[in-house]
């Protein structure tokens, strides 16, 4: 039995193709993901996003048993309205999950994660709050919207109430405000500005959807949403990232707080070993030279040894095939991809292909 | 209902081919199909005069989304590709009954086509595969 979002009857009648993920029933499109994509790049999208979890932790505690949690430090959140993206790893230094953490409050803090690692995400958070003086809540009856592209902020903003506009529109990247079951964050997976809304009241969510609609923000699904954050080099839990592989393997080593030194924090030891002996992989970015598509698990060859495929598929800002890999560490030039039965030629390149509607990736074609 | 038309044969894989005046056979992918893949943002065609068994993949259409591979359920050698695809794979979602045809090729015993599928079997079987 799939879960739906209070959205799912907008979803119906604007024709969406639904498909299950994670156990909810998401639009995979409305008719045409490309479009949608480039509606993002050039001008604004809407996502329904409601099936990622969110979470709560308030309380005296909460703070520390974040700092010990999380290989990011919320102690950088010097003040409430500030968030910062990192992992939650094992003790083996592996990425349990990649999540957003914002302070909300003096002791209060939001944390998303996604929803595939739902469960056992909030049975490890729950397992290690146990003892401490703080609450653990999910907030699963709410909303969360993500209104994305570079007109994303100027269409939102005068939809909002009137007490949260002029702080919607002073927000930098990844600050947040909250009032009156609002909370509105800059942040987004697309590689463009954007918000991030979760609103507690489904009738409200339901009505800001509706006159993002009027005001011409397209109906976007989790197709484009992965060819974006695809193009834009975000990873993808359970694709790029794995309990099998640390962050400092997985293009993530800057989201680690290594000071101060004496913070001990949950995979500490583990990267510490890692780091003295120098990461044997590395996670980078494909450019197809070849025609084709690249996809997730095809193997790589490259001068210093294999590699994998770790999210492929077609960019259609750059008009081909893109991908995320994970190589050897000192590799880079040229390598081939094993598409099908032949050897497809590809280059190594930074892992962002395209942001801020900016193509960042030197194409070579001319 | 989508698309089936009348004078074309077709295969459980979701294939159509025609016989043409020549004696080559051409064949392309159904509504149903290009409906099922969404958007084809790249189109692999063989090589002209590669030989084919019957049900042997032929070609492979991909979506942003997957790859899928296209069977010719008749033996026969290649004879023509449809070389508009590389640069617009869109012809085949939009056209796929004409000017997104696939592949042409010259069946080894022309009677086979017999053995498929014609429009009302295969509306038919549309319409019992989505039960």
């Amino acid at each position: 039995m799939s879960k739906t979002t209070p959205l799912y009857t907008r979803h119906q009648d604007a024709g969406a193709k639904l498909v299950d993920f994670g156990g909810w029933q998401m639009p995979l499109h409305y008719g045409s993901q490309l479009d949608e994509h480039h509606a993002v790049r050039n001008r604004a999208g809407i996502f329904d996003v409601s099936h990622m979890t969110v979470v709560d932790v308030h309380g005296a505690d909460a703070r520390a048993f974040l700092r010990n949690l999380l290989a990011n430090d919320v102690a950088k959140l010097k003040a409430p309205g500030r968030g910062l993206y990192g992992c939650m790893l094992q003790e083996s230094g592996g990425v349990i999950d990649d999540l957003i953490v914002y302070r909300t409050g003096a002791d209060d803090y939001r944390l998303v994660v996604n929803a595939a690692t739902r469960d056992k995400d909030l049975a490890w958070i729950t397992a290690r709050a146990n003892g401490r003086e703080l609450s653990v809540t999910e907030r699963d009856s709410a909303v969360m919207l993500a209104v994305q592209g570079p007109e994303a902020i100027a269409m939102c903003v005068p939809l909002l109430p009137a007490e949260l506009r002029s702080s919607v529109e002073g927000l930098r990247n990844f600050q947040c405000v909250a009032s009156g079951g609002w909370f509105v964050a800059r942040t987004g997976y697309t590689g463009e500005s954007g918000l991030e809304l979760i609103i507690d009241d489904s009738r409200v969510a339901l009505d800001l959807w509706d006159a993002l609609n009027v005001a011409g923000c397209k109906p976007c699904g989790l197709g484009a949403r992965d060819t974006l954050r695809l193009e834009a080099g975000l990873c993808l839990y359970g694709q790029d990232l794995d309990e099998a592989h640390s962050p400092l393997v997985s293009g993530l080593d800057w989201t680690v707080a290594w000071e101060p030194a004496e913070r001990h924090f949950v995979g500490r030891a583990a990267l510490e070993e890692q780091r003295r002996q120098g990461p044997t992989e590395k996670l980078t970015g494909l450019l197809l030279e070849d025609r084709g598509i690249m996809r997730h698990g095809q193997p790589v060859s490259t001068a210093q040894g294999d590699g994998v495929v770790t999210s492929g598929s077609f960019s259609p800002t750059l008009g081909r095939s893109i991908a995320l890999a994970r190589v050897p560490a000192g590799a880079q030039g040229d390598c081939t991809v094993q598409i099908r039965n032949a050897a497809r030629r590809a280059r190594l390149v930074p892992p962002a292909f395209v942001r801020n509607g900016e193509v960042l990736v030197d194409l070579g074609d001319g | 209902m989508t698309e089936v038309p009348e004078n074309l044969k077709y295969t459980s894989d979701h294939e159509w081919l025609r016989l043409e005046d020549d004696g080559t056979v051409t064949l392309g992918i159904t509504e149903h199909a290009q409906q099922a893949l969404g958007e084809l943002v790249y189109v692999e065609l063989p090589e002209a005069d590669r030989e084919l068994e019957p049900g042997e993949a032929c070609a492979v259409v991909e979506s942003v989304k997957a790859a899928s591979d296209v069977y010719s359920p008749l033996a026969g050698v290649v004879a023509a590709a449809n070389d508009a695809l590389a640069d617009t794979p869109e012809l085949v979602n939009d056209s796929p009954y004409a000017d997104g045809w696939l592949l042409q090729l010259r069946p080894a015993d022309p009677q086979t086509l017999e053995e498929l599928m014609d429009a009302d079997a295969y509306t038919r079987f549309l319409a019992e595969s989505e039960d």
